[in-house]
């Protein structure tokens, strides 16, 4: 029990159900789904949000977040939340996506929903890797980078360049709120929280399509322990895929 | 009763909107109607055509193979349809734009001047009228009163002012196979 | 009600609107287009949602969305669209939630051409993606009933919350024919307990088509298969023309059945004792009445536009109580009545020959 002189500076988010995540040790799926739970309270949102999730790792976000939730096909989300969005405007549609699933498979898909400015939230969860089926090389896997698909390491002769999804739709008219963060410590967590937060007030401002990259880990198919995982993306995501706002569109400035 | 027309022609030349009076003035008269237009098998030697069945009982296969009727607009049509119409049925040849002679005794032929009577009218685009009117009076298909009608209904706004002109066509186009 | 003339596809689309419809999702494909660029003039100027997506493949899965919410929604396309549509519809039959398609068939396989067919009859009947469904497939022969089924299939969609696919031609997606209009329906909304709308004092719904465990996969197909049952219990529709006394019948959908219903009348103008069964319902198949059928005519004459894709649902019905004979044209030719006589005549040859 509280007493007067004290106030709760942390807490269980109510949009965030109660139980342990299938996530792997060191995995950062669960920190990018607190932060969103933490917004969903914030705004007070939870009774009007509908999630799209994702294949891979992060498909049963719907079993964690406390929202009505519909499970897309392997990189069909942006293109289930416009069928949601456009048919019930009113409510806030998000999209929680992989490296595979967005800048892969769903590449047509997510670019397209930001040409046409869908009022969309997308969280896009870069960890470099394909998880869920095991550590192949991913459109985000680092040049040099091993992985079972690119077993010497990722040669850009042969396999190509890893895609910059922020960079790249920064460039749609339809974008509104583009910013790529990592949650590899404390701060960049609180940063990540911030253009989450921020990404789901673009939304209510019906202000076009918004979109988080958030560097992620993956200690297990790196092969790395979790501690060493957050190096990794501190010393060699980071300078590939640097952070920052890419793209906050004139209707929103007064947001961020 | 039953009719299967074809109307065949270059695109622009308005086989298909000819096609479609007949299949409102089928309508107007409490036929059964289906209008097709080429699509598909049908889309070759660079003309447009359509089918229009009109008939006293439900229609099957709203295509023919050999139409009771044909309207020729231009070389290529005759060329294709003048072989297939069936034996005692009725040929219109838009003799303004061709010269062949039908050599076939076994269908009634029509030669109709239809773009020098439409020119003559007043408006060259007619043509098409002119020719659904020698068409009806050969074949007794439908009333010339009923396609009064249908044009007082159909035809649009742009062309609101050559009402009565296509009505003069349809009965220019009618006196040619009286 | 008086009769207004109607193209095919504009009929469809006239349909779905007068039947509620409240969202579509499509892309531009010969010969189903007008569905598309008609619709698109009536919804946006309605206010409806409306969308040209960048591929069918985004199309179908934006149906799937709408259709998480409850909404009456459509797409159309025609055969290779159909392709790219079948990752979705495999989702959205493994999520039960009621979809209606169109799908106006052109030539295969590859990109064939943009001329009428039925050889998508595999694809569809057959479920099409992976997995273990099958739509409803309905296959209209003329524009008023073309315009029917599509008016009642969102009903059919809602009532088993799964797919229902109206599967024309370009022939009747082209052809003009007087038609009744169907009213306009005014439909309440109502929570039917699963669509997503936001958890609001409830708890949280989700439509998902996934089931990690092996039983309970298992379970959701079984209930899958007694969906089927209760289908092919309830929703068979087909058309006898003529056949109380016919001793050979053709059987043909669509299109194909246009042409065979001009030949029965034909034939029976020469005394030839013809009839015509036509399923409307490809899925479910009217299977207990064509095995009926067999027991009670000396042979029949499958038509069809394709090389023979109903032809093995018929086998398995009539099995081999009496023969069966086929006559099939693809590419985009169309059976004229004069191509199917002489095969009803030379039934009765067959059938001589035999006796």
């Amino acid at each position: 029990m509280l007493n007067e002189h004290m106030q709760t500076v942390f807490d269980y988010p109510d949009a965030l159900t109660p139980g342990v995540t299938h996530y792997c040790p060191g995995c950062t799926h669960g920190i990018i789904h607190r932060l969103i739970a933490e917004t969903i309270d914030e705004l007070g949102i939870r009774e009007k949000t509908i999630g799209v999730a994702p294949v891979g790792c992060s498909v049963f976000i719907y079993n964690y977040l406390d929202t009505d939730f519909a499970e897309a096909a392997h990189g069909r989300a942006p293109a289930m939340a416009t069928g949601i969005k456009r048919t019930l405007p009113d409510r806030i549609v998000f999209t929680y996506q992989g490296d595979g699933d967005l800048a892969a498979i769903g590449t047509a898909e997510i670019i397209h929903a930001a040409a046409r400015g869908e009022n969309l939230t997308v969280i896009f969860a870069n960890n470099a890797i394909y998880g869920m089926t095991g550590g192949q090389m991913a459109p985000t896997t680092l040049p040099g980078m091993r992985t079972t698909s690119s077993p010497s390491g990722r040669d850009v002769e042969v396999q190509g360049w890893p895609l910059k999804m922020s960079e790249l739709l920064a460039q749609m008219p339809g974008a509104s709120y583009i910013a790529r963060r990592s949650v590899h410590d404390p701060g960049n967590i609180n940063k990540t929280k911030k253009a989450i937060k921020t990404a789901f007030q673009v939304q209510l401002h019906q202000a076009g399509f918004a979109m988080v990259e958030v560097l992620s880990s993956c200690p297990t198919n790196w092969n790395v322990s979790p501690k060493d995982a957050l190096t990794f993306i501190k010393e060699q995501m980071l300078p590939y895929y640097p952070l920052g706002d890419y793209k906050i569109g004139d209707a929103i400035k007064t947001l961020v | 009763m039953l009719h299967e027309i074809v109307i065949s022609g270059f695109g622009g030349q308005g086989a298909l909107f000819a096609g479609q009076l007949l299949a409102y003035g089928a309508l107007e008269e409490g036929w059964h109607v289906t209008w097709i237009p080429s699509y598909g098998p049908e889309m070759r030697g660079g003309t447009a055509n359509c089918t229009v069945i009109i008939s006293d009982e439900e229609i099957g296969s709203p295509l023919t193979r050999h139409p009771t009727a044909a309207i020729v607009m231009n070389l290529p049509s005759y060329e294709r349809f003048e072989p297939l119409i069936a034996p005692g049925g009725v040929l219109v040849v838009n003799a303004s734009l061709i010269a062949q002679k039908s050599q076939r005794a076994d269908i009634r032929i029509i030669y109709a001047p239809a773009n020098d009577i439409a020119a003559e009218l007043g408006a060259a685009q007619m043509a098409n009228v002119v020719l659904v009117g020698a068409m009806l009076a050969a074949t007794g298909a439908l009333q010339f009163e009923t396609l009064d009608q249908v044009l007082d209904k159909h035809i649009s706004a742009r062309h609101r002012d050559k009402l009565e002109l296509n009505k003069r066509a349809l009965r220019r186009g009618g006196a040619l196979a009286v | 009600m008086t009769k207004e003339l109607w193209k095919g596809n504009e009929a469809l689309a006239e349909a779905a609107l007068r039947a509620g419809l409240e969202a579509y999702f499509g892309y531009p494909i010969t010969p189903q287009t007008e569905l598309l660029e008609y619709l698109a003039k009536k919804m946006l100027a309605t206010g409806r949602a409306f969308v040209q997506a960048e591929s069918e493949v985004a199309a179908i899965n934006m149906v799937y969305g709408a259709a998480s919410t409850g909404a009456r929604v459509m797409s159309s396309s025609s055969s290779p669209g159909m392709s790219l549509m079948q990752e979705g519809l495999s989702y959205i039959a493994g999520s039960q939630v009621p979809v209606v398609l169109v799908d106006i068939m052109r030539g295969g396989p590859g990109l064939g051409n943009i001329a009428p067919s039925q050889s998508d009859y595999f694809q569809l009947t057959k479920g099409g993606g992976h997995g273990d469904y099958r739509p409803i497939v309905l296959a209209p022969a003329s524009v008023q009933e073309a315009a029917d089924l599509m008016y009642g299939a969102f009903d059919l969609a809602d009532k088993y919350r799964y797919i229902v696919i109206i599967a024309a031609d370009g022939n009747i997606g082209q052809m003009m024919e007087p038609i009744e209009m169907p009213p306009q329906r005014r439909l309440e909304k109502k929570d039917r307990g699963w669509e997503l709308t936001g958890a609001a004092g409830r708890p949280h719904r989700l439509i998902s088509s996934i089931y990690l465990q092996s039983e309970a996969l298992h379970q959701f197909n079984m209930h899958l298969q007694a969906k089927h049952r209760q289908i092919e219990q309830n929703e068979v529709r087909y058309e006898e023309y003529l056949l109380d006394d016919a001793e050979y019948a053709v059987v043909a959908f669509g299109s194909a059945a246009r042409a065979a219903h001009s030949a029965v009348r034909w034939a029976r103008a020469k005394n030839i004792r013809a009839g015509l069964f036509r399923p409307i319902s490809l899925y479910p198949f009217p299977h207990a009445q064509l095995t009926a059928l067999a027991q009670r005519v000396r042979a029949l004459l499958v038509v069809e536009m394709n090389t023979g894709q109903m032809l093995e649902d018929v086998r398995l019905a009539v099995a081999e109580r009496v023969p069966i004979q086929f006559y099939g044209v693809t590419g985009g030719l169309v059976p004229f009545a004069d191509d199917v006589l002489p095969e009803i005549e030379k039934l009765t040859r067959l059938d001589n020959g035999a006796s």
